[in-house]
């Protein structure tokens, strides 16, 4: 199963990625963006026996550094189901 | 003096860390590949180098801190071995979890590549006892992600106990508090964006350098 997972920048953690694309917007004459922020995203083919545990611990020690960063997991609507 | 010098895919100061410890040790040291267990035995030294290791893949250092090698040196660094990161090393370290906070994108996003003026903060440490207090010294940096972060209450823990070791007396990264290098609490592990390793030798254009590693023989 595919399951995604995204990485922001938490807040309060200038991002300077974030800032420049807004730059670069602003310069484009498109108006009315008020902030932009830059993350990652990050794709798992995992075996369905894989659960979320083990995806927030894979979250934990690698995958996001928790000092400057969230990071939010999304399963497979099979997967989210068979959770609850 | 013993020393080793750490390998990853993609470091590129490993031979110039290796040429200054050389300089003032008279020994030479160990290169350890990232995919070596173990470290040489009776080291007294491991220097982290600068370089872009996993070509700074998911985050600047974050690969290299879960290679093997990198558990005996956590083991070491316990046993009171001094760990020098610089630059990739600093970065390095922080993503072991040895050194507190984060080395972020600069603040104005361009890589940085110039000398930078720099104050001793604290020369009461292993690696800098042969500066004087608050010396001024110029020492190259090289990087895009420089820009030191940790929340308020560690770094106002790290200014308590005198763990900044070096800052930028100009802001050239948007680091907090003009953060340059700190120091672990055992005061054993240090990291630092500036390469002392780049000015050791009249040639390289200063040695405000030298003193780190004379530091480290006492």
């Amino acid at each position: 199963m595919k399951v995604r997972i995204f990485i922001t920048l938490k807040d309060g953690v200038l991002d300077p990625q974030g800032k420049a694309i807004h730059h670069a917007l602003e310069s484009l004459d498109f108006a009315g963006v008020n902030d932009v922020r830059a993350g990652k995203l990050i794709e798992l083919e995992v075996d369905p026996s894989v659960d979320r545990d083990e995806i927030d611990r894979m979250c934990n020690k690698l995958l996001a550094n928790t000092v400057i960063e969230n990071y939010e997991i999304e399963l497979p609507q099979a997967a989210r189901e068979k959770a609850s | 003096m013993q020393s080793a010098v750490i390998v990853f895919p993609g470091s590129n100061c490993d031979r110039d860390m290796a040429v200054a410890l050389e300089t003032v040790s008279g020994q030479k040291p160990h290169m350890v590949w990232h995919g070596d267990s173990e470290l040489p035995a009776g080291l007294d030294v491991i220097a982290i180098p600068g370089g872009f290791s996993y070509g700074d893949y998911l985050r600047s250092g974050a690969m290299a801190s879960r290679s093997s090698i990198i558990k005996p040196v956590i083991e070491a660094a316990g046993r009171g071995v001094r760990i020098l990161g610089v630059c990739n090393g600093f970065q390095i370290l922080t993503e072991t979890g040895l050194l507190p906070g984060a080395l972020m994108r600069n603040r104005d996003i361009h890589f940085v590549c110039r000398d930078a003026e720099l104050e001793v903060s604290n020369n009461a440490t292993l690696f800098t006892s042969r500066y004087a207090k608050n010396a001024a010294i110029s020492i190259p940096v090289a990087h895009h992600d420089g820009n030191f972060f940790a929340d308020s209450d560690i770094l106002d823990r790290l200014e308590d106990e005198d763990r900044v070791v070096f800052r930028y007396r100009s802001n050239i990264n948007g680091s907090s508090r003009n953060i340059a290098g700190i120091i672990n609490e055992a005061g054993n592990v240090l990291g630092m964006m500036p390469h002392p390793e780049r000015a050791i030798d009249k040639k390289h254009g200063g040695t405000d350098g030298l003193a780190l590693f004379e530091s480290l023989l006492h």
